[in-house]
């Protein structure tokens, strides 16, 4: 064999033609008809660019070997043609329409969100995602659960690094979901390429698409969409289950979701709003204000010794409610359940020196948030 | 390396024109740093801006390689992402707006006046004004680094409301540098086009000009165009951060996609910007080193308008998933496919110019070629992102990554490289060192298509640009990709070595150093001398 053709095999192998879908070099097939319409799309536009390619570069390269002037070749003269120019026009042209009539049979499918049996709400908020099951009472977010540890390399990386959360999206197969984005703060974009679903979500704007997924599984992606520091650690996590399955697991969830905004009007005690608060801090706070408290200054202030924060504990609960204006922090009145905030506040308040001492009951939050 | 190379040509001691340029008329130019301050003359404004650019493809060079070691492997080890998202926009900002449209502008006040047969810029203060505007704009958007919250952290693209409500206290500095560095280039297209259309030879149609002198009157033309259209999207921004408006923040009612509209319309004509005058000058080597005239001269002319024109039509191909209504969104694909067509027959002219040439491959022609071919892939992946719905999925992953590298670096950088070493025998009065320039050619199209080739297959296996950390199963991708750009970087100290040599010595050259080569450039003698064309010279058409 000669040695080019060896050569050439290799790179061709390397390019991963002929294996493609096992070794993830390629676009994926995906799970949803739209992802196989448009993997058809990618490899079908791919391939006329190779054949192109190869003429193009043929054509070239038969030049440039065949007249060297090394080996004596003598220039022609002719420098123009208006019949070529025409053919290398129209021929193209040709075979631009023939691409794109597919590619807009796919697009039209891909906007055509009616018809769906489930809405789902998809919020960006930097950096997590909160999905909400419209009509059905079922709202929660979903944090990367990567431990930082893993991303400063002091423990060995999972299989599924920076592409697992605390609680996935869960959505039965077979049936068409609307998804509905949008955001509280920047633009995301959510993304999961197994599903072929990329949309940006966008503050002011709420965004359609829609997927049908075909195989039960977990579908990894994450945010498309530069949105500030943790933009790389905001996964998108999709678990696809048969209906039934689905239907339990709504079921299940609603009533988790009562339990855990239970006893807002018993008096709790210090210890357990801190254990429960510190929990709560991890995985939404520490994103900007760091797990010391310390924050990064000037975009994400300290709360460790934070002198407002020490001596003002109305102030201090009314920012995790609703935010500060023209700033990075969001409101977490309808993200967290008073339980919840009352724990992270108390947690904070008592945490890294920041020894107040005070206790703010789940009470004191519901009664602000109704005022 | 460099085997079998035709003899270069004789060196003649004709007189023609030589060197009288000092011998009347002007005062003595002033010495030291005031005579590049104050300098009005084309040729040293032109210097001027090849070195900044140079040194500015340097800075955000180094950029590019802090984040490449930053993901040499998973998990942050080097830099915190704060840092990284400074790293890789402060390397796009650096690239686009101080390397590549400067060089262009360089080669412009190089060139243009010797090819059209004119002694000057037609407004040679304006010259100098635009140029000094530059070190202003760059040294103030560097500076915004070592600011408390640092420089710039929201990518090129500066998409608000990244950029505006959540921007570091930097940004206001950000746009002032940005205006700076726009109002520059609105100057300079004004000159240029000043120049082009009123200091023509006599004799000299339009249809005459050299294809680098067409497509850069073009190019200012779509300078003019756009950058008033950033300058307003970066003081609509300013509004919104200083002075309360809310053209981009939804909470008071306005439109983040607004944006993103006005910053692509001025965006798409951009990337034409960094890759027209590139066509201009692949035009001209191809030609002189097959000994054969340029194929289609015409219709390179037609299709280099067909493509500033198509420019404006195509902005919304970049915002595919911000949520467009379907009818846009088939719009814009189709216009973007139609660009494949221009763009083709432009290669086309190329290839078509070669066959039954007679070819040498000195170091220009080796990156003009190594421009074709590599810039067609780049064509290609533009053409898969133009497909509507395959850009659901290619859209801001390492996909796009290659894409725009491939156009950009082995597309715009390698042309600017290629002109370099055609023109430096015009420029220094010596060949650059033929062994050191392939070298230099060698390193680089391996170190390009280890860095960037990669990235296509990282892309389609789902990783997005932007950012600092990834998972496991794109591992060996990065590792590549790393290992090439610092192997890229490291040639490009080859390319410094072989400039700096031929400035001081080397071969010397004849007023037309190159056996094929045409335009009126190779009639004055190599080095230019300080002022050439005070005496228009006659044009004559080349037969037919």
């Amino acid at each position: 064999m000669h040695s080019w053709w060896r050569w050439l095999s290799v790179i061709s192998l390397a390019m991963g033609i002929s294996q493609a879908q096992a070794n993830g070099w390629n676009m994926p097939i995906g799970v949803t008809d739209t992802s196989g319409d448009i993997y058809g799309l990618h490899m079908t536009i791919f391939w006329i660019c190779v054949v192109i390619g190869v003429l193009v570069f043929g054509a070239m390269f038969y030049s440039l070997f065949r007249y060297r002037y090394s080996k004596g070749a003598k220039a022609s003269h002719f420098h123009e043609h208006t019949g070529v120019e025409v053919l290398w026009t129209v021929i193209p042209l040709l075979i631009l329409v023939g691409m794109a009539v597919p590619a807009t049979a796919t697009l039209k499918d891909m906007y055509d969100s009616s018809d769906a049996e489930l809405d789902v709400m998809v919020t960006g908020q930097q950096w997590r995602w909160r999905y909400e099951y419209l009509g059905e009472d079922v709202a929660f977010t979903s944090n990367m659960s990567t431990p930082r540890a893993q991303i400063s390399g002091e423990e060995t990386r999972g299989e599924h690094y920076l592409l697992e959360v605390d609680e996935p999206l869960v959505l039965p197969i077979n049936r068409k979901i609307r998804l509905l984005m949008t955001s509280d703060d920047v633009i995301h974009s959510w993304w999961v390429p197994d599903l072929a679903v990329k949309q940006d979500s966008i503050p002011g704007f709420i965004n359609e698409n829609w997927v049908k997924i075909n195989e039960p599984g977990i579908y990894r992606g994450q945010c498309a969409e530069l949105c500030g520091i943790d933009h790389g650690f905001m996964p998108v996590v999709v678990h696809a289950m048969e209906e039934a399955a689905f239907e339990d697991w709504l079921i299940g969830r609603k009533e988790a979701a009562a339990e855990k905004a239970m006893g807002v009007d018993r008096e709790w005690a210090m210890a357990e709003l801190a254990e429960r608060g510190e929990s709560v801090y991890q995985s939404i706070c520490s994103s900007c204000h760091q797990v010391d408290g310390q924050g990064s200054p000037p975009a994400f202030p300290a709360l460790a010794n934070n002198e407002q924060l020490i001596s003002d504990v109305d102030w201090h609960i009314d920012k995790v409610l609703n935010g500060v204006s023209g700033a990075a922090m969001p409101a977490f009145r309808s993200t967290l359940n008073p339980v919840e905030i009352a724990a992270v506040v108390t947690y904070t308040r008592n945490a890294w020196g920041n020894d107040t001492g005070d206790v703010v009951q789940p009470s004191t939050v519901a009664e602000q948030i109704s005022e | 390396m460099a085997p079998k190379l035709p003899p270069q040509p004789p060196l003649q001691h004709s007189t023609t024109a030589v060197a009288d340029g000092q011998a009347h008329g002007h005062a003595a130019p002033p010495k030291g740093i005031w005579r590049w301050l104050l300098t009005t003359n084309h040729k040293e404004i032109g210097t001027l801006y090849l070195i900044f650019s140079l040194t500015m493809f340097f800075i955000g060079g180094i950029f590019a390689l802090v984040v490449r070691a930053e993901l040499f492997q998973p998990g942050l080890q080097l830099i915190e992402p704060e840092f990284f998202n400074q790293m890789t926009t402060m390397h796009g900002l650096i690239m686009v707006f101080a390397a590549v449209m400067p060089a262009f502008t360089g080669l412009a006040n190089w060139m243009i006046p010797l090819q059209i047969g004119a002694p000057d810029m037609a407004l040679p203060r304006l010259n100098n004004f635009s140029f000094w505007l530059l070190p202003v704009a760059f040294t103030l958007l560097l500076s915004t680094l070592f600011m408390p919250g640092g420089g710039p952290n929201f990518g090129w693209t500066f998409y608000a409301p990244l950029s505006t409500n959540y921007g570091p206290p930097s940004t206001t500095f950000f746009i002032l540098a940005l205006h700076i560095a726009g109002i520059s280039s609105i100057l300079g297209a004004i000159n240029i086009i000043a120049t082009i259309l009123n200091m023509r030879a006599p004799g000299m149609r339009l249809m005459d000009m050299p294809l680098f002198v067409w497509t850069w009157l073009v190019t200012a033309f779509l300078l003019i165009a756009v950058m008033p259209v950033l300058a307003g999207v970066i003081t609509m921004m300013l509004m919104d951060i200083n002075f309360g408006t809310s053209f981009f923040n939804a909470a008071g009612g306005g439109d983040p996609v607004l944006f993103q509209h006005l910053f692509w319309f001025f965006g798409h004509p951009e990337v034409y910007i960094m890759i027209l005058p590139a066509f201009g000058i692949v035009s001209a080597i191809i030609p002189t080193f097959a000994r054969k005239p340029l194929f289609g001269y015409a219709s390179m002319v037609y299709a280099t308008a067909a493509i500033a024109l198509l420019s404006f039509l195509v902005w919304a191909h970049h915002m595919f998933v911000v949520g467009l209504p379907l009818v846009a969104e088939l719009f814009f694909m189709y216009s973007t496919m139609l660009i494949a067509v221009p763009t083709g027959v432009k290669v086309f002219n190329w290839i078509t110019t070669l066959f039954r040439g007679s070819i040498s491959f000195e170091s220009p022609m080796l990156f003009a070629l190594a421009f074709v071919v590599l810039f067609t892939i780049g064509g290609f992946s533009g053409l898969m992102l133009a497909i509507a719905p395959a850009d659901f999925q290619y859209h801001d992953t390492y996909f796009v990554v290659a894409h725009f590298h491939y156009v950009l670096v082995p597309g715009a950088i390698f042309a600017i490289m290629a002109g370099v070493y055609y023109w430096l025998p015009k420029w220094t009065g010596h060949y650059p060192n033929e062994r050191l320039a392939q070298w230099h050619f060698w390193f680089s199209v391996i170190g390009v298509n280890l860095t960037f080739f990669p990235m296509h297959f990282a892309g389609l296996a789902g990783m997005p640009r932007r950012i600092p950390d990834y998972a496991l199963q794109f591992a060996d991708f990065n590792l590549l990709s790393s290992i090439g750009a610092f192997f890229f970087g490291a040639s490009q100290l080859l390319f410094v070595l072989g400039v700096i040599l031929c400035v001081r010595g080397g071969k010397k050259a004849p007023a037309k150093a190159w056996e094929g080569a045409v335009d009126l450039e190779w009639s004055v003698p190599s080095p230019a001398p300080l002022h050439t064309f005070e005496t228009p010279p006659v044009f004559h058409r080349a037969s037919t």
